[in-house]
């Protein structure tokens, strides 16, 4: 009697071990862990219920640790959408053959990188990259970003004609923007580069000791966030599913949500706009 | 003294030591480390239990992965170690014990994605290894003199059942049962990258500095492991074992194909898979070596002797503290919690804490290394001066350290070491996560630009070097013919 418990509840266990929530349809999307957890988190949830509402379909949001953990759940089709970084959304869809930047914001056509500098190094605002940055302490954000990566990596090679450990004297990797804020607010680090929107909504909030970190140099824009979808979710969603996703998207107009990203509103975005990413990319040698 | 063997093999490993610092890179670079150390403390002094709602819930599934991984790599290496005499399966079994955990998993994460399969294997796949190779330890020294006696014609089933597992039954059961909190400890760091047991809140809360929210998850981490006597009973373990796969989780469904791909291009190095044949292999082997994997090598080289003589002082300063030959009951009583807290915390979180702390540098890991081998080690060696007599006319104090315990003990403390030495360099090698520029750092590099087939690579040679350093260990131990039970 028990014995045939013991194996009902092994075989249950098992199968469900194997076969998982086959939780038919959920409609699932992930973003890139670009700033504090928390505020990912409480924003895509809320993204989450809108689309629920406007998709009439279960719509779920799962946070990830790593931007590569985003480009993988997307490639794997365990996510079909997904809030990518210029760079993660240029590898993720090379990837995933007929996948489509559906959606940026406003602000994603020409987006910027700030280059900040703690107060004890003295550097104030120039209009390119101060010569002085050569040999202080320098963190980029995540590995794969764009804005926290790829862009100031970049700018750095074309200032100084040289690889960033070659002109810093330590580079570290913080994570996220916020972390690089705080790293470089601290002194940490001396210098850091981030994402110009986290760091304006940051000040606006007042979440930024002025007096221990400014803002040393802005990048010339170049385009980043976007929406991306898998090319065979109007096979597995019914006809026309990516269209709709797109318009909910496009009509987005909760100010709170919007204001969550920052963005003002999102526009129809195509894969061609983010060619030079994948130039850029190429060019360090971040993509092949 | 210098004639002593083992003298001259640890003023030898203080000396590599010692050079290794010239050309490691140690340093504080926080403004204000103190100040966040304080506020850590802080934290932990006034944790916050109802920070987020998923606690409990990554409190079971930390709990879950962990029986659910060790009870399959504990059936897996029982298997194996009836089978260990032959090469084939050792080197197997070295093979899958040398690669990390959190290596397993960000190899699985890749086509099992968020599945519970994938924290399962990453536990339970090196834990065969690691299971296999000390439960076959101790069957060997199972006295064979209860088989002699059987009558002819006896089943080797039977015969196996009925003498050897009964003389070894209370080391298998107490070395599984060490597994098991070790489990616990792999089943949290998973969190880090992205498994739903603690160390995913735990990572969130300290990367935003939410110290209370944090401190409350340590707390509940320790009071987990220091319970584990209450409520891991033998007549619960089947309820646990049976209904531990329901609380895994769902994840995501698994998408087979994805599986394929991995084999079959993922991984194949891409000069192979864009056609350039073996002509394009060796300039991409190369690159590879030259840009990757050597400064990894060196670096975790470096690293992991530094923080391995680190341990060795550590331990020799810290097991007087649980040691009955010295001090009261008072300062016994904080010895053991300061070293239970040490030995508990995996050293991949408190690794973490310090490099939040402190900024990046080898410092951070060496401490945490050091600090958690330490507890352990220093634990095991304060145990056994409590089994030696001292004559009643014994010197006291410093005399009584260095002159009566240090000597009887030494032999010990260093078979403990160099046992743990491949341990070391398989924690320093997975570092390199957190942004130190050990081996693992290149690794995460690789998988962080979607280049499967150099994480592959630089994965297999963090393997190879935990293999050599484990053989050179045990090559150190039989030539100073020292001796551990497996049970460290």
């Amino acid at each position: 009697m028990t014995h045939n418990l013991i194996r009902k509840l092994l075989i249950i266990g098992l199968c469900s071990l194997f076969s998982a929530a086959a939780t038919a349809q959920t409609f699932i999307f992930t973003a890139i862990p670009d700033e504090d957890e928390t505020k990912l988190v409480e924003r895509f949830r809320g993204i989450a219920d809108y689309l629920s509402e406007e998709l009439d379909a279960d719509v779920k949001y799962i946070p990830v640790k790593s931007y590569a953990a985003a480009v993988s759940a997307f490639r794997n089709n365990q996510v079909q959408l997904a809030w990518f970084g210029g760079l993660s959304g240029v590898q993720a869809r090379s990837l995933v053959p007929g996948s489509q930047a559906i959606a940026q914001g406003t602000e994603d056509q020409a987006f910027y990188v700030y280059f900040i500098a703690h107060e004890s190094t003295g550097l104030d605002r120039q209009d390119s990259l101060p010569e002085d940055v050569r040999g202080k302490t320098f963190t980029f954000g995540s590995k794969g970003s764009t804005s926290g990566r790829l862009i100031p990596e970049y700018h750095i090679r074309e200032t100084f004609g040289e690889a960033p450990e070659d002109v810093f004297s330590r580079v570290g990797y913080s994570g996220n923007h916020t972390r690089t804020l705080r790293l470089v607010e601290s002194g940490t680090y001396e210098v850091g580069a981030m994402n110009f929107a986290v760091w304006e909504k940051e000040l606006e909030n007042g979440n930024i000791d002025t007096d221990a970190v400014k803002v040393i140099w802005k990048t010339p824009g170049f385009p980043n966030y976007q929406w991306s979808i898998r090319g065979d979710v109007d096979e597995n969603y019914g006809e026309g599913f990516t269209g709709r996703v797109r318009e909910a998207l496009l009509s987005l107009d909760d100010p709170e949500l919007l204001e969550s990203f920052p963005r003002s509103d999102f526009i129809p975005a195509s894969n061609d706009d983010y060619e030079p990413i994948r130039k850029v990319a190429k060019e360090i040698g971040i993509i092949d | 003294m210098l004639s002593y063997p083992t003298v001259r093999t640890s003023l030898i490993f203080l000396a590599i030591a010692l050079v290794g610092l010239l050309f490691a890179d140690i340093a504080i670079t926080a403004n204000n480390p103190w100040r966040d150390l304080g506020n850590f403390f802080l934290g932990v002094l006034t944790p916050n239990f109802f920070s987020s709602e998923g606690l409990l819930t990554a409190l079971l599934r930390t709990v879950a992965f962990a029986f659910v991984g060790v009870t399959v790599g504990g059936v897996c290496g029982f298997f194996l170690a009836l089978v260990y005499r032959f090469l084939p399966v050792r080197v197997f079994c070295a093979f899958i014990r040398a690669i990390h955990e959190l290596f397993w998993a960000l190899i699985f994460l890749q086509f099992f994605g968020f599945h519970p399969l994938t924290g399962v294997l990453a536990i339970a796949i090196p834990y065969s290894g690691i299971f296999a190779k000390v439960y076959s330890e101790i069957l060997e020294e199972a006295d064979p003199e209860p088989g002699r006696l059987l009558p002819p014609g006896t089943g080797t089933i039977a015969a196996f059942l009925y003498t050897r597992i009964p003389d070894c039954w209370v080391q298998l059961r107490t070395y599984t049962a060490y597994r098991l909190e070790c489990g616990l400890r792999s089943s949290a760091i998973l969190g880090f990258v992205g498994l739903p047991t603690l160390g995913f809140y735990l990572e969130t809360s300290f990367s935003q500095g939410m110290y209370s929210d944090a401190g409350a998850m340590l707390i509940l981490f320790y009071v987990l492991i220091a319970t584990i006597p209450l409520w891991v009973r033998p007549k619960l373990l089947p309820v646990y074992i049976v209904g531990a796969p329901f609380f895994l989780g769902d994840g995501l469904p698994i998408v087979w194909g994805n599986v394929e791909r991995f084999f079959t291009e993922d991984i194949v190095p891409s000069p192979l898979r864009d056609g350039e044949g073996l002509a394009g292999l060796l300039p991409w082997l190369n690159e590879l070596m030259i840009e990757q994997a050597l400064p990894g090598i060196w670096n975790t080289v470096v690293l992991t002797q530094i923080a391995l003589v680190a341990t060795g002082i550590l331990t020799l300063l810290a097991f007087p503290l649980i040691s009955n030959h010295f001090g009261g009951p008072i300062r016994r009583t904080s010895g053991h919690i300061f070293l239970v807290i040490a030995r508990s915390t995996p050293e991949y979180i408190l690794a973490y804490i310090l490099l939040q702390l402190w900024g990046p540098s080898m410092l951070p890991a060496v401490v945490a290394l050091a600090l958690h081998n330490g507890g352990i080690i220093g634990h095991l060696i304060g145990r056994q001066t409590n089994t030696i007599r001292l004559r009643s006319d014994a010197p006291k104090g410093f005399n009584r350290y260095s002159w009566e315990l240090v000597p009887r003990i030494y032999r010990s403390f260093l078979a403990f070491l160099f046992y743990r030495w491949e341990i070391i360099m398989r924690e320093t090698a997975i570092l390199g996560i957190l942004g130190i520029y050990t081996l693992g750092f290149y690794v995460d590099s690789a998988i962080q630009s979607i280049r499967f087939d150099q994480a592959m690579v630089l994965i297999l040679i963090t393997a190879m070097l935990n293999i050599g350093v484990d053989i050179l260990g045990r090559y150190i131990r039989r030539k100073l013919a020292l001796q551990t039970m497996p049970t460290c």
